[in-house]
């Protein structure tokens, strides 16, 4: 190589092949990297529960939602009604199972209805300045303000048999403006750095500045907003259906608990409303675990200390390719773990290895 | 043969409550390809205005700026071809690329904005840049800005500045943010780079020491005003502004730095 100081030739030798791998394998876990830790892998596998319950409810479920037996009225769980029956004879289990879809539905689909408008009025809002940015600052912080659950109750009471999707629009309109006031803040912090600043003086137009520039630095934010809002739809889908504002065909949690509170189950017939309250909060607490998780992944500083240890021996493993090639980890000199164990010539039991010294 | 000329070229912010800042004051200059200018000043003198001016992030407030004897475009398509003309390197390397991309987006991206080459051939020539900036292609292309050393991403931001193949470079303080033991071979490349290809390079910086090793101009800028102009040693050695002097005086001089200080006791 003619030029001994140059900064390739102080990258250690990897064989192109090595680099060729990382192609959309990579960006893909670059993508997913947020996810990639203790509490949001916890949630997603409680979510995920809930939402292979959700699709395939049909054929786990015991009984239809509203198939009656009317020789085991407000019977206790049993064998044959796992969570118990209800005033008029049906199985629980099978309500919550039919309910589960009834609730991910519109949370999810109101989530991201929600995150759409965040994301379009937000980083709209954080690029742009002046009366432009202030208005959409204001519409944000009126939205924000407005009382949600009224809003709904009054919404949904115009239309005799409102739809899913109308409910969850509803839910996201009055949703959306705290993902979109964060959103604004990040994007505005964005829009001034280099590289940003750079694209511009490159000449990229204004759309592909925001789609392809911020958006990917936004993903965080983005997804913890989608989140939170489908905790918030999810509780008020539950609320409105407990109050009898969602008419009772459509089947949930809430409406469990709807027809609970109706027919006098409090407190004496406990295993008719605390599986629907328990799945509510066990959907809430799934999600927001997720939200930690990104928190987290965003800001490294809410780790606790030992989290960050191992995030740090993490990536330590991951950058030792390279780091490894020019210090090889001492074999077992004065530590003992699974380094010992690995090495043949050692014994894997340290008191031995003890003795031998002495 | 590219001439850019600034023109009595004025430059006002709008500071929120406190009325009017004025960061150019009837600026004048003229820069042509293959000649280095060198822009010295302290933080606040307005180095960055000129560089914003020039890259069209900011606009003058009056006079104007001349390329090839017509002004700049402010819109559209001719704005691009002049951008395609002038292009910038950032001070912060840190800053300056997403942390969202590979090296190969920011590579291609202008190559495939301006279509200086062919939509097949954009990979070829994304090699040559990187080997151009004395970058391994194979080792970095499909890396990202936060996997790379400072240095290393100033020369990929070399690179995505060459990469329309500029006639003008402004180079923002290239190496302020880069560790001191590589400073200069990132210059070295700079100058060399600049010799290739005829670059005219208006190179940013508060230090005179660079200055002189790196361009054949010096042009110090003190409150918004150029108070003086000329040839790289004139202006180090013999500094007609009070204000150059000063500057000059508080670089720190390596042979006064180990000389013995004199004291009253020491005088005979």
């Amino acid at each position: 190589m003619t030029f001994p100081n140059t900064v390739a030739a102080a990258v250690p030798a990897v064989p192109p092949a090595q680099t060729r791998k990382r192609g959309t394998l990579s960006r893909l876990g670059q993508t997913f990297a947020m996810f990639r830790n203790g509490k949001s892998i916890a949630g997603l596998s409680i979510l995920g529960v809930f939402v292979l319950i959700a699709i395939f409810g049909d054929w786990i479920a015991p009984y239809g939602p509203l198939d009656k037996d009317f020789t085991a009225l407000r019977q206790p769980p049993s064998w044959v009604h796992w969570l118990g029956t209800t005033h008029m004879g049906e199985d629980v289990l099978s309500q919550i199972i039919y309910g589960t879809r009834g609730v991910l539905v519109v949370g999810f689909t109101a989530g991201v209805i929600a995150t759409i408008i965040a994301v379009a009025i937000g980083v709209t809002a954080g690029y742009v300045t002046g009366w432009r940015s202030e208005s959409l600052s204001a519409l944000t912080n009126v939205f924000l303000v407005i009382p949600g659950l009224p809003l709904i109750i009054i919404i949904a009471s115009q239309y005799e048999n409102p739809s899913l999707l109308l409910i969850s629009s509803v839910l996201a309109i009055t949703g959306w403006a705290w993902g979109g006031r964060v959103l604004r803040a990040q994007t505005m912090s964005l829009r001034n750095r280099d590289f940003i600043q750079a694209a511009r003086a490159n000449g990229e137009p204004l759309y592909r500045i925001i789609a392809v520039e911020m958006l990917p630095n936004l993903t965080a934010i983005i997804a913890s907003s989608f989140v939170g809002t489908v905790i918030a739809a999810v509780l008020g889908l539950t609320t409105l259906a407990f109050i009898g504002v969602i008419p009772i065909t459509n089947l949930n949690w809430g409406t469990i608990l709807f027809w609970a509170q109706q027919n006098g189950a409090f407190p004496d017939f406990w295993w008719w409303y605390v599986p629907a309250g328990l799945c509510i909060a066990l959907l809430g607490m799934a999600l927001s675990l997720i939200n930690f998780g990104i928190d987290e992944y965003v800001n490294p500083r809410l780790r606790s200390a030992g989290e960050r240890a191992r995030a740090m021996r993490k990536k330590g493993f991951k950058l030792s390719d390279t780091a490894t090639a020019v210090r090889p980890r001492p074999a077992a000199a004065g530590t003992s773990g699974p380094g010992t164990s690995s090495d043949p010539g050692t014994s894997s039991d340290p008191g031995v290895t003890n003795a031998g010294i002495k | 043969m590219t001439t850019l000329e600034f023109k009595n070229v004025s430059k006002k912010y709008r500071v929120r409550g406190s009325g009017e800042l004025l960061a150019l004051d009837k600026v004048s200059f003229t820069l042509t390809s293959g000649q280095t200018i060198a822009l010295v000043g302290q933080s606040g003198s307005g180095k960055s205005t000129i560089a914003k001016i020039l890259t069209q992030l900011e606009r003058v407030s009056s006079g104007e700026v001349l390329l090839d004897g017509t002004p700049i475009p402010t819109w559209g398509r001719p704005l691009r071809r002049y951008r395609q003309s002038v292009r910038m390197v950032f001070q912060d390397p840190f800053a300056s690329l997403n942390p969202a991309h590979t090296i190969r987006h920011h590579i291609e991206r202008p190559l495939r904005l301006d279509k200086v080459v062919p939509a097949d051939q954009v990979e070829e020539e994304v090699f040559r840049l990187l080997n151009r900036v004395r970058l391994s292609p194979e080792q970095t292309i499909d890396r990202r800005p936060h996997e790379l050393s400072g240095g290393q991403r100033q020369r990929v931001a070399i690179a995505r500045a060459l990469a329309s193949r500029p006639a003008l470079l402004i180079a923002d303080e290239p190496v302020s943010m880069l560790d001191v033991s590589i400073r200069l071979e990132v210059l070295n490349l700079l100058a060399e780079l600049q010799r290739e290809a005829n670059l005219g390079v208006l190179y940013i910086t508060h230090d005179l020491a660079t200055a002189r090793h790196f361009s054949d101009e010096i042009m110090v800028l003190h409150h918004g005003t150029v108070v003086e102009r000329g040839k790289a040693d004139d202006v180090i050695l013999r500094p007609q502004h009070p204000y150059t002097r000063a500057l000059r005086d508080a670089s720190p001089d390596p042979e006064k730095h180990f000389a013995v200080p004199t004291t009253p006791g020491a005088t005979s």
